[in-house]
């Protein structure tokens, strides 16, 4: 991977312009610095649009109605399911469960997947860099069922430790369900292999995708793996709205998550009939301009193509983890440049993270401080709390200097 | 009157030519649309060269999906069943000579749905007969 600034195709002075809240001032002459991505994404013009166009012109609930607002509703929505599918080469639109996130997705798996294919004494294989998302649904299935969690441990380096996995695939586990993106620890995970030792270990495979579909090409095919789940507000889409992909025969044995409308082909007083994928697991009217906007930020990302967004962040996240290094009393979390994605981890002298991020916030810099929704990959290195920086393709060099700078200023107010 | 409900149409849902059942029949198929209830049944008759010598349809439903199935029944007299299969949603459209929009095309597919489900099984549906 080349990882310099030179040598990208993407225009990030008209990707900024798309992005109207990178205007914004935090304070009266202090702009805003937006490095809190991994929390979630800002939204460009053209997702924002789309959902105020719906409101404006097309407010109808989709699948039944036969009027004009309600036909062309359903084709907007339908069309957003079918540009995701393609996102992440899907064979079909009927493998795209829309949910509300990707721990909503999560929590589907563990409810009716689960539950339906997992009794007592069975084993689900987890890592110790899973976000809460990954961990809890298990855990709570874990008390429900009795089935036994294991975790493959991490390197010093923060990546995944692949002895431990070869020797926990050895009990052979029912489900490996791990991360393509540590959102703490920055670090690309090697899917692609991980999955193949996995199905030769019997085990079906779920792919926390929130942090990397977002950043980086992913092909479900390619990697073929059973299950893959991401949120749309992570990549320039809405809040309250996720996708669960999954092979065709595992989602068509799946009983249904919730019951309701849509999710039914009819009813009757004695039972239902369920509906076909995906709608079986779609109960009720969903959030019908959130989806349409997710496929107008997907149009925008597969229109800067995925490979320059993907070279274009590890050239900032290169150069931030130079500029960070030369700062006394910093220590960053994960992997070298090459082997992670834009989230830098870190934790300077004994200075309270809350600190670092309200003094940095002072300057109009916004990063994450905390445990980042990973508790277990915080304890793995004995500390309680990092502070993160997390980039996107509007974040420039520039404002990787204006943190270093922040960050000399936090350590002057410190001492 | 709209155009969108074309003389055609209204004529075939109001006179339609095909309606009744087969009594022997060599294949009869029913199905429902579950959005709205619509059903239709077709049964065919066939000679030893698998071509369609009778047919017929009898069910319920909007003008739409009643019109079609009419015109679809009656065009299918005289054809083998490999050229049933050959049938695709545009030949629905092209003889109900309207535009459709993805809910009023499961009403104009329905019949269609039925004939190929009748004839090969649910298993070999294409992909837009999925109602």
């Amino acid at each position: 991977m080349d990882l310099s600034f030179e040598s990208t195709t993407l225009d990030i002075p008209a990707i900024r312009r798309d992005f109207p809240i990178l205007e914004r001032e935090t304070a009266p002459g202090v702009q805003l610095v937006y490095l809190d991505n991994a929390a979630t994404s800002q939204k460009p013009v053209q997702v924002i649009e789309s959902m105020d166009f719906y409101y404006r012109q097309m407010n109808a609930n989709i699948h039944r109605g036969i009027h004009c607002l309600a036909e062309e509703a359903t084709v907007a929505y339908e069309d957003a399911r079918k540009k995701i599918a393609s996102f992440i080469g899907a064979e079909s639109w009927r493998q795209i469960v829309f949910t509300r996130n990707t721990t909503e997705s999560l929590n589907l798996l563990a409810y009716s997947w689960g539950r339906a294919n997992l009794k007592a004494g069975d084993r689900i294989l987890l890592t110790e860099m899973e976000h809460h998302s990954n961990i809890v649904p298990w855990q709570m299935l874990a008390s429900e069922v009795g089935v036994t969690l294991d975790f493959v441990t991490l390197t010093d380096q923060g990546k995944l430790d692949q002895e431990s996995y070869a020797t926990l695939l050895e009990r052979e586990p029912k489900l490996v369900s791990f991360t393509q993106m540590s959102n703490m620890l920055g670090t690309i995970t090697p899917v692609a292999e991980m999955t193949e030792q996995a199905h030769r270990a019997g085990a079906v495979v779920i792919i926390d995708a929130a942090q990397s579909v977002p950043h980086m090409p992913v092909d479900v095919q390619e990697l073929g793996v059973d299950f893959m789940v991401f949120s749309a507000h992570k990549m320039l889409g809405p809040t309250g709205i996720g996708i669960l992909y999954g092979r065709k025969e595992l989602l068509q044995e799946m009983p249904p998550f919730l019951g309701g409308g849509d999710m039914i082909k009819r009813v009757q007083l004695g039972g239902f009939t369920m509906n076909d994928l995906p709608y079986k697991f779609e109960a009720g009217t969903p959030a019908i301009a959130e989806g349409i906007g997710f496929g107008e930020a997907v149009d925008y990302l597969a229109n800067l193509g995925m490979e320059a967004v993907h070279q274009y962040e590890q050239a900032l996240t290169a150069y931030a983890l130079e500029r960070l290094e030369e700062v006394p009393g910093i220590q960053v979390y994960g992997p070298e440049a090459e082997d992670k994605g834009g989230v830098l981890s870190f934790i300077y002298d004994d200075i309270h993270t809350h600190d670092v991020a309200h003094i940095l916030d002072s300057f109009g810099i916004a990063i994450r401080a905390g445990h980042h929704c990973a508790q277990p990959a915080h304890q793995h290195f004995d500390i309680d709390a990092t502070s993160r920086a997390s980039f996107y393709i509007y974040n420039v060099k520039e404002e990787v200097d204006q943190l270093i700078e922040g960050l000399y200023k936090v350590k002057e107010i410190f001492g | 009157m709209d155009d969108f409900y074309r003389e055609l149409i209204i004529d075939r849902y109001k006179n339609p030519q095909m309606r009744g059942e087969l009594d022997p029949h060599d294949y009869s198929y029913e199905d429902d649309n579950p959005l709205c209830g619509d059903e239709i049944r077709i049964d065919l008759r066939v000679d030893d060269d698998s071509r369609i010598t009778e047919a017929a349809f009898t069910g319920k439903g909007c003008a739409i999906s009643l019109a079609s199935a009419d015109l679809l029944v009656e065009s299918i007299v005289g054809k083998t069943l490999d050229e049933i299969k050959t049938l695709s949603k545009d030949d629905i459209i092209e003889m109900l000579g309207i535009e459709l929009g993805p809910v009023r095309l499961k009403c104009a597919l329905l019949s269609l749905k039925v004939l190929k489900a009748g004839v090969y099984g649910l298993d070999e549906l294409e992909e837009e007969l999925m109602i």
